[in-house]
């Protein structure tokens, strides 16, 4: 029987007890916040008295939305959802607190949560009204989506009229519309050259979706095979949870499950704290990361034509109830580049490194979000001031921005014995070998090759990192098979090859990347780019290890391959192994060919016979090289994990090679290093002393432009950071590196505390 | 030593890296053992030729120490004393930068290495051993990164519960 106020067509509340879901948000967060208990859960009253029941709802559910991934991707085309497995689904509170999560690309816990979020604070309650079949859509940036590509399906699930929760769906789409091609195209330098944004969009009613969006959005990017399928594996994988959810309030009664859903995060909040005591120590961790944004005479709009650093310093305080603080205070200001970020991505990412060192369980849920805070500075690269920022390939910046919480954390585990657990950082997830046109098959398409799911891992203290592994925001991620991208991509492979030194030295070595040289072949019109570190290292490695290798850049154009492959020539095949002997221009004559540290470029035209290498970095380094077992690095020459003249110079180990097999001579290696060690004696000097010649360069401002705007942005930025750079070199208060004297674009600085005093 | 789940040789051996592939990954799927603290300090003493008692091991070759006048103090396992355990060993250590490409080329292939126009990598090293302590890829300008302060007190009395380690009488 209808209630009055469905008789007189009044809009009923569709939370909990007649509220509506903004009331319902609200509540959760005050009660939260003044309980320090998740929804106020003092007791977690259905796990301790029926810890079966609770248990078997939990297990029911993790299994279920894994499932739903596992069986939904095989729905997808695109080799970046089916190869890689760039999916993920999550389950939600009606008020968007993520309960339980697949395996995948967790990131977007937080991302899928902040759309709902968005939708709940925009009372799309009631309008354009929330039911049960209905459908939406977002992958709009600044709603906190990390970007364009990863599109979200979220799907309201309601039972005997009431909202129980979401399930959300997203996948990487391999194009969104994008002013270039691909999936992170470098090319976009404000959000309406990022592509087709659809923002919280209600695209289906009754399970079906609207034939307006269909339409509309198939025309709207390149590639629209992988767009369409990409679609239904989401709606398929939301679907599939939904009735797994029905079923399980069917079983168990929908109050059990919404006291379950209440305690699990409660129960994950504290599982995360009990883990911060369990492997850390309380204190201070300090930390920074860079990375080069060279975009000095790239074909981009006059004001994006600078070179400048993305600069994330992390402050990590680990409070005596073990609070987790991350504070980025002293970041660099957003930029005209697609590299830009939002809060949400900054820190939801962070959930997925902690999924794989401090909380490797499958309680992955908001309760962790609940035990920790951030400081995100606003106006800097994750939390532009401004509409208009570009963030088609935020990873750029975030991968890099990363780097310092492994090695935060990596400390404590030190501290505590848990050397097994120590990951001396992450490679820099790149380069991104991105393209598009008209493909092989004659198709309007693009690519964007995944192969850097699988890059160098850092070293741990006790073992080298494995080379060509994975990628730290999808640890199940995998290169893929070379015959699967020929057959996507209009591209063949001349090589795929591990790159000998990519991986940080050290007592253990940080895993090595590799490199694909892909020929142009077949398509129709096709441009390229690619994207990644070049000029700088995303990591520093740690406790003595270097930083995995910098990136570069290799390709030829308008080559003689054609000709060689008739005559029966040699070709450039395999890979790059020594760029300081390359190798493929012995066997190529081109127009052009590019060799440099140029690893960020924009679109140019790519054909038959045109060559272009993907190099995906290694991992950083744990310990001093000179530590290092002798008969490891004579493995390593065996393996060509290393190149020989390395061995000597950065590991002190003196070798003889004889029919292509090294062997190490365990006492010339003994005295080269007792050698070695003397010389790093005689060519340092105290740090004391150097800091003295250090602050006669930073009074001349004696630094390349990039650098000054790099302290200007964060001294522009912050008094704390400026404070403490000011104190560490006992520089006077009237010195300053301002924004306005460097000659850069005034465009988008809008945040600046010198704007009054200067 | 039955209380507790990894014993003195064994954690020896995991900080000697000679554990099995097995046994280091049962540790890593295993929880964590929380009392793995207690042992680990005792295998780490007993790896160091001094008796200054070990409060927390701070880096591969590096602790803080407690000195017989209650000070706290960071040191090298060569015996090398660095400084006051809130301040950055760092600053009291040996420097060098590789800041021109060359001297990047002893580490990386030249197109492998940071363009230092951008990017300069310091390493620090022990005045006495000269071992290679810790490594800082940075921007020119950069101030010493002062990597960890440990709330010592908190993480004995609080934390894991123990007693604060004591100067043995002689």
């Amino acid at each position: 029987m209808k209630t009055i106020e469905e008789v007189q067509n009044k809009k009923v509340p569709i939370g909990w007890d007649g509220k509506t879901l903004k009331e319902m948000r609200a509540e959760i967060d005050r009660v939260s916040k003044e309980t320090g208990y998740y929804a106020g859960l003092e007791d977690l009253k259905f796990k301790e008295s029926d810890p079966i029941r609770f248990e078997k709802i939990f297990s029911k559910l993790r299994g279920g939305v894994v499932h739903a991934r596992e069986t939904a991707k095989k729905v997808a085309a695109s080799p970046i959802v089916e190869q890689e497995g760039e999916l993920c689904f999550s389950l939600y509170t009606p008020e968007a607190d993520s309960i339980v999560t697949s395996t995948g690309i967790i990131i977007h816990v937080g991302t899928m949560g902040a759309a709902i979020k968005f939708m709940i604070d925009k009372d799309y309650e009631d309008n354009p009204g929330i039911k049960d079949g209905d459908i939406f859509c977002n992958n709009d940036n600044h709603v906190g989506n990390v970007h364009t590509c990863d599109v979200h399906t979220l799907v309201p699930i309601f039972w005997e009229g009431e909202l129980l929760g979401w399930v959300g769906g997203v996948t990487h789409v391999i194009d969104t519309g994008a002013s270039g091609p691909g999936s992170m195209p470098m090319g976009p330098v404000q959000r309406y050259d990022d592509g087709y944004q659809i923002t919280c969009r209600k695209i289906g009613e009754n399970d079906e979706l609207s034939k307006d969006w269909l339409l509309e959005s198939t025309r709207s990017v390149r590639g629209s095979k992988y767009w369409t399928l990409d679609e239904k594996t989401r709606v398929a994988g939301c679907h599939m949870i939904r009735d797994l959810v029905l079923d399980v309030v069917k079983e168990e009664g929908a109050d059990n499950y919404k006291q379950f859903m209440r305690e699990i995060i409660e129960d994950g909040r504290r599982g995360f704290v009990n883990q911060v005591k369990t492997m850390t120590i309380p204190g201070t961790y300090r930390a920074a990361s860079f990375i080069d944004v060279p975009f000095e005479g790239l074909d981009l709009p006059k004001f994006a034509q600078q070179d400048s650093i993305i600069h994330t310093p992390s402050e990590i305080k680990i409070h005596k109830d073990a609070h987790l603080e991350i504070d980025f205070e002293g970041a660099s200001r957003w930029g005209w580049h697609p590299f830009n970020a939002t809060p949400v991505s900054i820190t939801s990412g962070i959930w997925v490194m902690l999924a794989q060192t401090l909380v490797p369980n499958d309680r992955i849920n908001d309760g962790a979000y609940y035990a920790s805070s951030f400081g995100i500075p606003l106006g800097s690269w994750f939390s532009p001031d401004d509409i208009r920022s570009a963030h088609s390939n935020t990873w750029h910046g975030l991968v890099a921005g990363w780097t310092p919480l492994w090695r935060g954390l990596s400390r404590g585990y030190w501290g505590r014995g848990f050397l097994e657990e120590i990951n001396a950082g992450n490679a820099h997830t790149s380069n991104w070998l991105q393209g598009g046109g008209y493909d092989h098959h004659g198709e309007l398409s693009a690519l964007n090759s995944f192969e850097s799911a699988a890059c160098g891992v850092g070293a741990s203290a006790v073992k080298d990192g494995i080379s060509h592994s994975a990628a730290l925001w999808n640890p199940e991620g995998d290169m893929g098979d070379m015959e699967i991208w020929e057959v996507l991509e209009p591209l063949i492979f001349m090589g795929r090859e591990i790159l000998p030194g990519s991986g940080g030295s050290g007592k253990y070595r940080g895993g090595n990347g590799w490199q694909s040289l892909r020929l142009g072949w077949g398509a129709k019109e096709w441009t390229m780019l690619v994207a990644g570190s070049g000029a700088m290292a995303t990591d520093c490695g740690l406790m003595g290890g270097y930083p995995g290798a910098a990136g570069y850049r290799f390709s030829a154009y308008n080559t003689d391959l054609k000709e060689r492959i008739e005559k029966r020539l040699p070709l450039p095949l395999g890979g790059d192994t020594d760029p300081d002997d390359p190798g493929y221009e012995k066997n190529l004559k081109a127009e052009t060919i590019n060799r440099d540290r140029q690893a960020v470029t924009t679109q140019e035209e790519f054909g038959d016979y045109d060559l272009m290498l993907n190099y995906l970095r290694g991992g950083p380094g744990f310990g001093d090289p000179l530590d290092r077992d002798p008969k490891e690095v004579e493995n390593d020459l065996n393996e060509q994990f290393i190149l020989p003249r390395f061995a000597e110079s950065t590991f002190g180990c003196v070798y003889e090679e004889k029919d292509g097999e090294f062997v190490v001579d365990l006492k010339a290696t003994k005295e080269k290093r007792k050698e070695m060690r003397q010389q790093r004696l005689e060519k340092s000097v105290p740090t004391k002393e150097w800091m003295k010649e250090e602050k006669e360069r930073i009074l001349n401002k004696d630094a390349s432009k990039q650098v000054q705007l790099m302290f200007a942005e964060s001294f522009a930025l912050s008094k704390k950071f400026t404070d403490e750079f000011k104190e560490f070199w006992d520089i006077d208060e009237d010195w300053m590196v301002y924004e306005d004297d460097l000659n850069v674009t005034k465009l988008g600085r809008h945040i600046n505390r010198f704007k009054d005093a200067k | 030593m039955a209380d507790y789940k990894y014993d003195h040789k064994v954690i020896n051996e995991l900080v000697e890296g000679t554990l099995e592939w097995y046994q280091l990954k049962n540790m890593m799927s295993s929880h964590k053992d929380a009392d793995r603290f207690k042992v680990y300090r005792e295998v780490m003493q007993e790896r160091v030729s001094w008796d200054d008692p070990i409060l927390l091991p701070l880096g591969l070759h590096l602790y803080i120490v407690l000195k017989e006048n209650g000070d706290r103090i960071v040191k090298c396992d060569c015996g090398h004393e660095f400084c006051d355990y809130q301040e950055n060993w760092k600053v009291h250590a040996n420097i060098f930068v590789r800041d021109d490409e060359e001297k990047m080329n002893e580490i990386y292939p030249v197109l492998m290495a940071p363009d230092p126009e951008w990017q300069v990598i310091r390493e620090y090293y022990c005045p006495s051993c000269a071992a290679q302590l810790e490594v800082e890829a940075v921007t020119p300008w950069y101030p010493v990164i002062h990597d960890f302060e440990p709330d010592i007190d908190t993480f004995y009395k609080d934390w894991v519960k123990l007693p604060l380690p004591e100067v043995k009488s002689k």
